[in-house]
């Protein structure tokens, strides 16, 4: 290479044709490989979408999706699912009194309820829910107002939780769970009761372990660790400000269901994507070698524990208790939607099947003349 | 590989650099402590003087070291990070991060919005550095070298690097030897004081160039004792004009001598031809003429850059009505909400609220903008540009070339031109210039047998070339052998008995002159005019009035031997010694048998001078009078003068010389001050040579001022245009009886001058003048005070010439051919074909303009030819218009296939003003093809420029001389031509072709494909970021418009930067929606990127339309899937992402024409990459990336077949519009690129028929008034592209047309 400083010139020396090389001894041959890639002539596949190509396309989406369709929505439908608004909105409502007397602060529980009876018996595993409305869990400050670390067992962030958690880090002392979605834990009990053809009530006994995923109850939170008592491990913190009891008596009959690892808790700290959503509370498991249905048809009250504030901003408190299929809970839109893709696209192949003849001739034409 | 990679990277972050930065960082120290003395002039003495005073003057100019690197090891990381920080993307990245850091504001956690601009800075920071350290490695190469300096302590020459050298040095360099400064040449040991360089390094030109020691120096023995160096120089301070330098120097007797450009020898240059040359240091380093033009490539912005600029604005104007909606949106919210518990308590007014929400929105819709849009679009030019030169059609075998693309950054213009603007010669002509006829004294010689050689060789000539080049390297000798064997199978043999070249195997064939072939050497001379010229040995010579019209032809020859600035150089001293990378490498054997052969023609020809009085003595075996003819002679028996190389600034000069030597007038030999020339029956003569008035363009003409050998008279010879010549050989009014016969040979000549442009010859006019020593003497004091002058010496000069060159006596002209370059014709109507207009600008005759244009094909003969020649402007207006009305007319006769506006230089120069540009303008746009004949440089630009500007069109413009160079960078796209006439014009352009054709395959196809992949690849990205934005938009509405996103942060970020860039890469670099072969035989596919058909503001508009379209189906499928479950934030998000990567990797596939393993290789990947990342990421990200933990998410989400119904469901419908868009439009109305797109995927025999097809009804659309009437069909496919099969379809089609 010739001895120059001269960038500009030089990089046109690294380019071909240039003639600085001229004369040089080592004159090198500057034709370019003439290989498929080089030369831009890969093997391709080159897709023309025109009627005639598409047309099968259309017909086999067509061909699909209608049975997935139809498939979805015959599995939807099958699915039973009861809801209750125990709200209290309403004069007659039982819960009305409570939904009025209500603060945070109270001390007094309010209880109410609900009677309601099923028409449809429940055959399998029952999972039960509590429906908010208008509650905007997604809200960005809110979601990040909390301290991963904290719940994950972490002792310093124990003692000095997250930044993000304010204004609800410390009070006198740090909050343990910190943060504003922690603090506004869903606290309102529901209880089912089964009322006999001849009166009598039967608690119907829900499973309060199980709900949460299993990566968030055996990974993502954990209590930390040290000792047993975990009245030792959370000395020194506070309980958030809307709790009534701290979160090491959130379920003091099982130790392995209490502090961070809390199902309930750990289920409301998984907050919901849209405003209106559901949060599974208590499955009712299907009586093993019993032919009984699991929630047979009948009367049933609702007893409420009524603690959770949400007329403020004109939310909604519902109790669902719905079966499960493979795809999730009832919800017949995707299966109608599977269904009216699918014809859509039945239809469209069947114009372009129209336009394939009166086109696609003419283009044959075109090469044949 | 590495190069073009290392070379690529540097034009990438230049393209950015520029891209980015409004103040484009400032190179080296390119500062001169003389501008900051506020001096004009700069003064230079020896570095040996005692003078104080003086020492810190030199001290203060610059020294010989080099620094290019912009940083040092300490400063790289601030100065880095501050040049980047100025850049404008760099500060949208880094104003996003800082906004993120505002507590009430931030969208991300910190550290992920820092990511991108992190990104963007490492990965420039990197290749800063990577080219810094490659400049630091040549700057400490190049600043290491040595060279001999004198030292005054050790009373001589020392070897001394090149970073100590300093202004007032006095430095010695050998031949071969590269120039460490701009010096002034004080000593040759050439004895006549000249100097050859060669400044390939500079300009690229490899002619030789002459450089003559400082005029009137006085003699200080065999070398030059620096001691004695008393002289002052005063010249300009440091500019980066090359060709000029202005001066003087001051004797200590204070004397002034005019320094000139030719006394200063070059940074980088190389010596060559010459022993030893003494030069003292005038500009040193950073201050050379050569650093001082040293700047990088250049950056052009694209049509497409500027529409894609207001889409990007269109872009913000989004983003910002988005960020707008959801404040107001939260602001409405926030108010309407009463006591809330998921509210934080929190004292900010919902207005203010809003108006931060505003911002976090910015961070959160920041994709919108698409900054790594522009990263792509050089990623992507630059791989064009790689494929653009890897060409193989564009290899020319015979220079061992390929294309050179300058400018990198412009290749989608070439799918775009609208108008061509071409030089003639050299561009669609070969500018070989041969010698063809010539008239003399008012006769005729029409060279017939030479006529008929260049006819013959045209169909011998490539062969030999490409015979010559294979083997060059190894074996020159031999390849040039077969050359001359070739030419010699012609039977030249026995036409000439020339046969010299066949035993002497010269070993310089330099490449890119063509001086040396065989078919610009050997020219047949007129047998009559042999006759005449054989009367000059015969006897009869001393009769008078047989002398008349012999003293002419020998005037004739004499200055077609002389007047020119040839450089003739021997055979047996290659000038093209090797190019050897180091000084100290140099083979420095001493040129001794070159010295040795001037010497040996100075012994031989001056004493001849003495004895001049009786030339008949002369003893020499080549005397005229023995041979009597050199028809049917054997080849000469020794090596001899023939075999001298003349090397010519331009080639018609070379052109003559070699026809004077065909009469035995041969040029052997140029110095500073003499000439040496065999005349026949006079043999070698020593000219004195007084003076060159070099050719300039205004002038258009040169002079040289010669003692005459055999009168001793001061003579002038001027060779130039016919138009100038011929206006200054007025008769003079004393001249009384020459008077009849001038002219008599006026009118004869003109006459002939006439015909031979007809004939589209090249004519120069031949002059002279014998000037009285009186009236020299007059003029040379003058003329010397003009030499001299600093200031406006040029207009000095000019006036001078211009004094001298008058009352001439006119000899004789002559009549040059230049043939036109293979596939011209094809290549014009194929661009015409395809909606370019292609206008040809020359500077010739009007005759040989038009001439050529028939030869192209660009004049047809069912054109009518309109001529506007006029003298003032009021009657160019009223041509104008007349010819306007005649244009109307004819196009509403429908006879006339096409108009053909020939402009000449005088009546274009009215054209071009103010008031009448329009009615130019409207006249030529209505004409097929335009020629402007007679036109300078400067007008050629000016009808560039007029064109570019007033019609908004994009033009292109070709070229290979200086003379083009204003056009080529007037225009959008500049093309060089590497031809005959040095690099000027390559040097300026943004893409450099060998040959003219080549342009059909650039623009039609290369051109065809950049656009169409950069606009789809554009509009592929504004779709994929709004689609992708808008999902997060869209949730707004569903978290009360508080800037939460449903995604991982990570992912968000990524999605762009990491998932989805490689594919959209590809689509731009390797699409291909026409393949090359059916885009060469359609040309008219090229008018779908001229009109901008693939990247139209509706196109635009459409594709946000269709993003928006598939955003809403991305989003709300899921949402009503989800809707009232117990799906959190995440959970949601999964689906949605999931289906938006198939969505936007799936509209590409539907969007591509091609797919090739490695698409599938890219697309494939990506989808993988994201699955395999997000599924890893949700099983390790325990607590990191809060708030959005995605610990399990995307895990449990793909193991649901909710999330695979949604995502099915949700790509369908999406695709769904877009999908069946593409079916039925190219069902119901094809695009003619579809139609042909089509056309490739038949068979090859079905692709002949419809290609017929489709020309037959071309054809039928042109038939009613459009461009190409029918019997040219069967030409429109060229044959080298046609596979055999296809060759008999085109039989075909000839057969059903007629």
């Amino acid at each position: 290479m010739m001895a120059s400083s001269y960038n500009a010139k030089e990089e046109d020396r690294h380019q071909p044709g240039a003639t600085g090389h001229v004369g040089s001894g080592t004159m090198t041959n500057k034709m370019p490989d003439n290989t498929a890639f080089k030369q831009q002539r890969l093997p391709a596949w080159q897709p023309i979408l025109t009627a005639g190509t598409v047309l099968p396309a259309f017909f086999v989406i067509g061909l699909l999706f209608i049975p997935i369709g139809v498939g979805l929505f015959v599995t939807s439908n099958n699915i039973k699912e009861f809801e209750i608004d125990y709200t209290g909105v309403d004069m007659s409502s039982p819960c009305y009194s409570c939904s009025q007397s209500y603060s945070w602060n109270n001390t007094k529980s309010c209880t109410c309820s609900v009677p309601f009876s099923l028409d449809q018996p429940f055959e399998s595993n029952v999972f039960m829910y509590y429906g908010l409305s208008n509650f905007y869990q997604n809200h960005r400050r809110y979601v990040k107002s909390r301290d991963d670390s904290q719940l994950n067992g972490d002792k310093t962030s124990l003692q000095s939780p997250s930044k993000e958690c304010e204004p609800y880090r410390s009070s006198d002392k740090p909050i343990a769970p910190c943060g504003a979605i922690a603090n506004s834990l869903f606290n309102d009990t529901l209880e089912l009761y089964y009322i006999d053809p001849n009166g009598s009530r039967t608690a119907i006994p829900l499973v309060k372990k199980g709900i949460a995923w299993w990566t968030d109850k055996h990974v993502k939170f954990r209590n930390p660790s040290g000792n047993n008592n975990l009245t030792v491990v959370f000395q020194g913190t506070s309980k958030p400000v809307n709790w009534r009891k701290p979160v090491f008596e959130l379920d003091p009959s099982d130790s392995d269901n209490n502090g961070f690892i809390n199902e309930d808790f750990i289920v409301w700290m998984r907050t919901a994507a849209l405003p209106t959503f559901r949060k599974l509370y208590r499955i009712i498991q299907k009586k093993p070698n019993n032919m009984t249905p699991t929630l047979p048809r009948g009367e049933y009250i609702l007893e409420v524990t009524y603690n959770y504030p949400v007329r403020s901003f004109d939310g909604r408190k519902r109790m669902i208790l719905s079966a499960i299929s493979w795809m999730g809970g009832k919800n017949p839109f995707l299966g109608i939607a599977y269904i009216t893709v699918g014809s859509v696209c039945f239809c469209l192949g069947l114009v372009l099947l129209s336009i394939h003849y009166r086109y696609g001739k003419r283009n044959s034409a075109d090469i044949s003349s | 590989m590495e190069e073009w990679l290392y070379w690529s990277l540097r034009h990438l972050s230049l393209g950015l650099g520029v891209m980015y930065s409004l103040e484009r960082p400032v190179q080296g120290r390119s500062s001169c402590s003389k501008d900051r003395l506020g001096r004009k002039r700069r003064t230079v003495v020896s570095s040996l003087t005692e003078d104080e005073e003086l020492t810190e003057i030199l001290k203060s100019y610059s020294s010989n070291k080099v620094t290019t690197t912009k940083y040092s090891f300490l400063s790289f990381i601030p100065k880095n990070l501050f040049e980047q920080l100025h850049r404008f993307a760099n500060i949208y990245f880094i104003f996003l991060a800082a906004l993120n850091f505002v507590p009430v504001v931030n969208a991300f956690q910190p550290e992920i919005s820092i990511i991108p601009i992190l990104l963007v800075l490492a990965v420039t920071a990197v290749k800063d550095l990577w080219e810094d350290y490659r400049k630091h490695k040549s700057d400490k190469f190049i600043n290491g070298l040595v060279c001999e300096i004198y030292s005054r302590k050790q009373q001589m020459y020392v070897d001394q690097r090149w970073q100590d050298v300093h202004v007032g040095d006095f430095v010695r360099l050998s031949c071969n030897e590269i120039i460490p400064a701009d010096m002034l040449l004080l000593y040759s040991s050439d004895p006549h004081g000249v100097c050859y360089i060669e400044t390939a390094n500079l300009d690229g030109e490899t002619n030789l160039k002459q450089r003559q020691v400082v005029r009137d120096l006085p003699r200080q023995g065999s070398e030059l004792t620096p001691e004695n160096f008393h002289s002052r120089i005063e010249c300009e301070n440091p500019n980066n004009d090359l060709s000029r330098f202005r001066g003087f120097m001051e004797y200590p007797s204070k004397a002034r001598v005019g320094l000139h450009n030719n006394n200063l020898l070059l940074r980088s240059c190389t010596i060559r031809n010459t022993e030893t040359v003494i030069g003292i240091v005038v500009y040193a380093g950073h201050e050379t003429k050569a650093m001082k033009n040293n700047n990088g490539p250049r950056y052009k912005r694209s049509k497409l850059e500027r529409r894609l600029n207001v889409d990007v604005l269109w872009s913000v104007v989004l983003l910002v009505i988005m960020c707008l909606t959801a404040a107001i949106g939260h602001g409405l919210w926030l108010r309407n909400l009463k006591d809330t518990s998921f509210l934080i308590p929190d004292t900010t007014s919902p207005a203010l609220s809003g108006f931060y929400l505003f911002w976090t929105m910015i961070i959160v819709l920041q994709v919108l903008i698409p900054i790594s849009l522009y990263v792509s679009i050089e990623i992507v030019k630059l791989c064009q540009i790689f494929f653009i030169q890897n060409d193989v059609d564009f290899y020319n075998e015979y220079m061992d070339s390929r294309i050179q693309c300058r400018a990198l950054n412009i290749t989608e213009d070439l799918g775009q031109i609208q108008y061509v603007f071409s030089d003639k010669t050299g561009t669609l002509t070969e500018n070989k210039m041969v010698f063809r006829r010539c008239t003399i004294a008012g006769v005729e010689y029409p060279h017939e047998e030479n006529a008929r050689r260049l006819e013959v060789y045209e169909e011998d000539e490539a062969m030999g070339c490409s015979h010559t080049l294979k083997s060059r390297a190894s074996a020159k000798s031999l390849s040039c052998k077969s050359l001359s064997c070739n030419r010699s199978s012609v039977s030249l043999h026995t036409l000439t008995g020339h046969s010299e070249g066949e035993e002497s195997p010269s070993p310089t064939l330099p490449r890119h002159s063509a001086f040396s072939s065989p078919m610009e050497k050997d020219i047949v001379p007129d047998p009559f005019l042999v006759q005449k010229l054989n009367c000059l040995s015969s006897p009869l010579f001393l009769l008078r009035d047989a002398s008349m019209e012999l003293t002419y032809i020998v005037d004739f020859f004499m200055a077609l031997a002389i007047c020119n600035t040839v450089v003739v150089s021997s055979p047996n001293q290659p000038r093209h010694v090797v190019l050897a990378s180091l000084p100290g490498m140099v083979s420095r054997t001493p040129l001794k048998s070159l010295e040795d052969i001037k010497m040996l023609f100075q012994r031989f020809g001056l004493p001849r001078f003495s004895t001049l009085s009786s030339p008949h003595t002369t003893e020499s075996p080549r005397s005229f009078t023995q041979r009597g003819s050199w028809k049917g002679e054997g080849p000469p028996s020794e090596p001899r003068a023939d075999e001298l190389i003349y090397e010519a600034e331009s080639p018609d000069e070379a052109a003559l010389v070699h026809a004077a030597r065909a009469y035995r007038c041969t040029l052997q030999g140029r110095s500073l001050e003499r000439l040496l020339v065999e005349l026949p029956g006079m043999g070698s003569l020593a000219v004195r040579l007084l003076h060159i008035l070099p050719f300039d363009s205004s002038r258009k003409r040169m002079s040289v001022v010669v003692r005459h050998p055999l009168t001793n008279q001061v003579v002038v010879y001027t060779k130039g245009a016919d138009s100038v010549i011929m206006d200054l050989a007025e008769s003079p009014k004393g001249a009384e009886q020459s008077d009849g016969r001038q002219g008599h040979i006026r009118e004869q000549t003109q006459k002939h001058l006439d015909n031979y442009a007809r004939e589209g010859l090249r004519t120069l006019c031949i002059a002279k003048k014998v000037q009285t020593s009186t009236e020299y003497e007059i003029w040379l004091k003058r003329h010397a005070f003009a030499e001299t002058s600093i200031e406006n010496r040029e207009e000095l000069l000019l006036e001078s010439a211009q004094r001298l060159e008058t009352n001439l006596t006119l000899l004789g002209a002559t009549g040059i051919v230049d043939r036109l370059q293979e596939e011209v014709p094809e290549t014009i109507e194929a661009l015409q074909r395809a909606g370019v207009k292609v206008w040809v600008l020359t500077g010739d005759k009007q005759e040989t303009a038009i001439n050529i244009a028939c030869a192209c094909k660009l004049l047809r003969t069912t054109d009518q030819l309109l001529t506007a020649n006029c003298d003032s402007k009021e009657a160019c207006k009223a041509l104008l218009l007349e010819l306007r009305a005649e244009v109307e007319r004819g196009e509403a006769a429908e006879g006339t296939s096409g108009f053909t506006l020939v402009v000449d230089g005088r009546t274009l120069d009215f054209a071009l003003q103010e008031d009448l540009k329009g009615d130019f303008l409207e006249l030529s746009r209505r004409c097929r093809a335009v020629v402007c004949c007679r036109s300078t440089p400067l007008q050629k630009s000016h009808v560039v420029q007029l064109v570019r500007d007033q019609l908004r069109v994009m033009t292109l413009a070709i070229g290979d001389g200086a003379n083009d160079v204003s056009m080529i960078q007037v225009a959008d796209v500049g093309i060089g031509i590497s031809g005959q006439e040095g690099m000027q014009a390559v040097m300026s352009s943004d893409f450099a072709i060998s040959r003219f054709k080549h342009l059909r395959k650039l623009l039609l196809v290369h051109g065809h494909w950049c656009y169409t992949r950069l606009a789809n690849m554009i509009l592929y990205f504004f779709y994929k970021n709004v689609m992708y934005v808008n999902l997060l938009f869209w949730y707004q509405f569903f978290c009360g418009f508080s800037g939460s996103v449903m995604t991982n942060s990570w992912v968000l970020i990524f999605f762009n930067l990491l998932f989805t860039s490689a594919p959209p890469l590809l689509y731009g670099i390797l699409d291909k929606d026409v393949s090359a072969d059916t885009l060469i035989k359609l040309p008219e596919l090229y008018k779908s990127g001229q009109n901008s058909k693939a990247y139209l503001p509706s196109t635009f508009w459409l594709t946000m339309l269709d993003a928006l379209y598939q955003s809403l189906v991305c989003f709300f499928i899921p949402y009503f899937a989800y809707a009232g479950s117990d799906a959190d934030m995440l959970s949601f998000g999964s689906p949605i992402n999931a289906s938006a990567l198939l969505i936007i990797l799936l509209h590409q596939v539907i969007e591509s024409r091609t797919l090739t393993w490695l698409h599938v290789l890219v697309l494939v990947g990506s989808a993988l990459f994201y699955f395999s990342f997000t599924l890893v990421f949700s099983v390790v990200c325990v607590t990191c990336s809060p708030p959005t933990n995605p610990l399990g998410v995307d895990k449990l989400q793909m193991s649901q077949p909710l999330f695979y119904g949604v995502c099915a469901l949700t790509t369908v419908l999406a695709l769904l519009p877009r999908f069946l868009f593409h079916a039925l439009r190219n069902s119901i109305s094809p695009s003619d690129t579809l139609k042909a797109a089509l056309m490739d995927q038949l068979n090859p025999d079905n692709y002949c028929r419809r290609m017929q097809h489709w020309n037959q009804t071309q054809a039928q659309s042109k038939a009613r008034g459009l461009i190409i009437n029918v019997e040219d069909l069967d030409i429109k496919i060229p044959d080298f592209i046609l596979p055999k099969e296809l060759k008999e379809c085109r039989a075909a089609t000839g057969s059903v047309l007629s």
